[in-house]
């Protein structure tokens, strides 16, 4: 593969496929999870309570990868749990690198008293504890889908900003900058149609990353009982729950953590590859 | 004369950046819908009690009155009393610092052990598969954020061989009548040897957890800034002259290496720090960030302020040092 340059394209990853396909599949078990969960998520019984998983003697059909105390299956709560940790990820992540991205942007290319102002605000922003900060908004926007977007957007927005003001910030002083200018093109019209283009492949992968974030701070809140209301199946929710009986059933927490760290994995090195993809001097 | 300016500068950032966090936290959690008081008293409660609750601490006065009042307060070293635990703030967040900065330190070693060694590896083996192990494992560490880390730990440590303790910070049967509550310090001045590896392995869990993604940053750029110098003269030199190979790398590129990670370490440690509040719910360690999770359950107004106000002066307060510590080691601004 050549592209205009002339220069060989590097294939694509093993890694990047790999994380691809983890990530589709969940999406595809998020999508269609009434059809692929063998169980209700949140059916209590408990005459199959800490069921252990099929390979073992006392499993029991139907109950894959065993089940909880409350004797919920845990297979079909990974699967409902895909569908809050998946719109998590899309909608905190893409909302997150707006509002950080924009700032970002305006920041590094118009420079002056706006960059003084959103660089004070970064500033003050990395002196809080992240994990602390987002447990604090939950605890004032009470618990909930829409708290812990909010959450994360209003605590991650300064990984955006800080990196895509840098980036906007080298792109513009660079020379094609300044002729869109002289050819009469306002300052917004040039940071739009000349600076965005450039700065978008850092802000997709940057995003990638976030989503992966987005995730894990949906399951830190989980952890500390504080995201969506108890009942709702979460990966966080059900790891907090592993942990306490973890010498009497290591299988509540061994399968939702590995679920998410696939998926954090997932989605950080899918970044780091689109990254190095993007990298002109790499590329 | 301009390394004085500097420090006064960044002083008066820091003032700056404090007075920032302060003011958040205070309207942040201020619009809080529950009252705080409310829950603090039986449910046979009149309202005058409640109002006779909320004037003692303050909340029935406007949210700029109580910044003011919180703020002077602040100046003669009072941060209020804490609601959940009637306490002055100031003791309790003092009595809990150590255990966090104990921890803390202690995760800081482990990385730099870990990630020094991975890089100091990588550079003897460059351009062999060992390297690209490194780098691997490095990404792999790098991925997975202190708090999947910490369950991972409790799973292969805690659980499939149990040879770390995973909750705590210190066996009750060791608990030895400590003076200050830098236990890990005290017990070694003391001599008590057991004591301090009892703290040690039930800190060791919990510390790796935090150190690892920060052993993995500090591998990749510490290894990326080694072998930039290999390529240097002086180091070609020191070649010729016969010395090993260890040697060079150990004793002419470090010291030049070491700068740009020792820059990166101290931001990173700031993040080290912040994760601590997680690691010490999941390991049940009596720490800062522990306590900060309580107070949030708690609704306990003061307590919260205290505790973010203490870990952003902790986060400048590093920042500020690796800024000094860089102006001391590096000598092109040593002389300026």
């Amino acid at each position: 593969m050549r592209d205009a340059r002339g220069d060989i394209k590097r294939p694509i990853g093993l890694r990047l496929w790999l994380s691809g396909g983890w990530l589709t599949l969940l999406a595809l078990a998020a999508i269609f999870a009434p059809l692929i969960a063998p169980q209700d998520p949140l059916a209590q019984d408990l005459f199959t309570s800490r069921l252990p998983p099929f390979w073992d003697a006392k499993a029991e059909a139907g109950y894959l990868l065993g089940s909880d105390s409350l004797g919920r299956d845990v297979l079909s709560r990974i699967v409902y749990g895909a569908r809050l940790a998946l719109i998590v990820a899309l909608v905190a992540g893409t909302l997150t690198c707006l509002v950080g991205g924009t700032l970002g942007l305006i920041a590094g290319y118009y420079r002056g008293w706006p960059d003084r102002i959103i660089s004070r605000f970064v500033d003050i922003w990395m002196a809080f504890p992240p994990v602390l900060f987002a447990i604090l908004l939950i605890a004032v926007l009470g618990p909930g889908l829409i708290s812990i977007i909010i959450a994360i957007v209003v605590i991650d927005w300064t990984r955006f900003a800080r990196v895509i003001r840098a980036e906007a910030m080298s792109q513009g002083v660079m020379d094609y900058v300044a002729s869109a200018q002289v050819a009469g093109r306002g300052r917004f019209g040039t940071m739009i149609t000349e600076i965005l283009p450039n700065v978008l492949p850092t802000m997709v992968a940057l995003l990638t990353l976030e989503m992966g974030i987005a995730v894990i701070v949906e399951a830190i809140l989980s952890f500390v009982n504080l995201s969506i209301s108890t009942d709702s199946p979460t990966w966080g929710g059900m790891i907090s729950e592993g942990r306490t009986s973890v010498h009497q059933a290591w299988w509540v927490l061994v399968f939702p953590l590995i679920t998410l760290f696939l998926t954090v994995l997932s989605f950080s090195q899918l970044g780091e590859g689109l990254k190095d993809r993007f990298d002109p001097v790499l590329r | 004369m301009t390394l004085l300016r500097l420090i006064l500068l960044r002083i008066l950032t820091t003032a700056i950046t404090l007075f920032g966090v302060a003011v958040i936290v205070f309207v942040v959690i201020r619009v809080v819908p529950g009252n705080p008081i409310a829950m603090m008293l039986p449910p046979g409660a009149t309202d005058a009690d409640i109002a006779r609750l909320q004037a003692q601490y303050g909340f029935d006065k406007s949210i700029f009155e109580q910044f003011i009042i919180w703020l002077g307060g602040v100046m003669q070293g009072d941060f209020g009393t804490s609601i959940s635990l009637r306490q002055p703030v100031s003791m309790l967040v003092l009595g809990r610092l150590p255990a966090t900065l104990e921890l803390s330190i202690f995760a800081l070693v482990i990385a730099v052990i870990i990630g020094g060694m991975m890089a100091l590896t990588g550079t003897r083996y460059r351009d062999t598969k060992t390297e690209g192990a490194i780098d691997v494992t490095a990404g792999m560490a790098l991925s997975v954020p202190d708090f999947l880390w910490g369950l991972v730990l409790i799973l292969l440590f805690g659980v499939l061989w149990p040879v770390f303790h995973i909750s705590g910070r210190i066996s009750p049967s060791l608990n030895i009548d400590f003076t200050t509550n830098f236990y890990v310090f005290e017990s070694l001045l003391r001599l008590r040897f057991d004591v301090w590896l009892d703290l040690l392995s039930h800190m060791f869990m919990p510390a790796l957890a935090l150190a690892i993604p920060l052993a993995a940053i500090i591998a990749q750029l510490l290894k990326q800034s080694l072998k930039e110098t290999m390529h240097l003269d002086y180091v070609t030199l020191a070649r010729t002259k016969g010395y090993g190979e260890h040697h060079v790398i150990t004793r002419e590129a470090l010291p030049n290496a070491i700068l740009p990670t020792l820059t990166l370490v101290g931001v990173q440690f700031t993040f080290l720090i912040g994760g601590t509040v997680i690691i010490e719910r999941l390991f049940s360690y009596e720490g800062l960030g522990n306590m900060a999770i309580d107070a949030v359950i708690n609704r306990d107004l003061p307590l919260i302020q205290g505790i973010v106000i203490l870990f952003a002066l902790l986060f400048t307060l590093v920042n500020l040092a690796v800024d000094m510590l860089y102006v001391v080691l590096n000598p092109r601004l040593r002389h300026a």
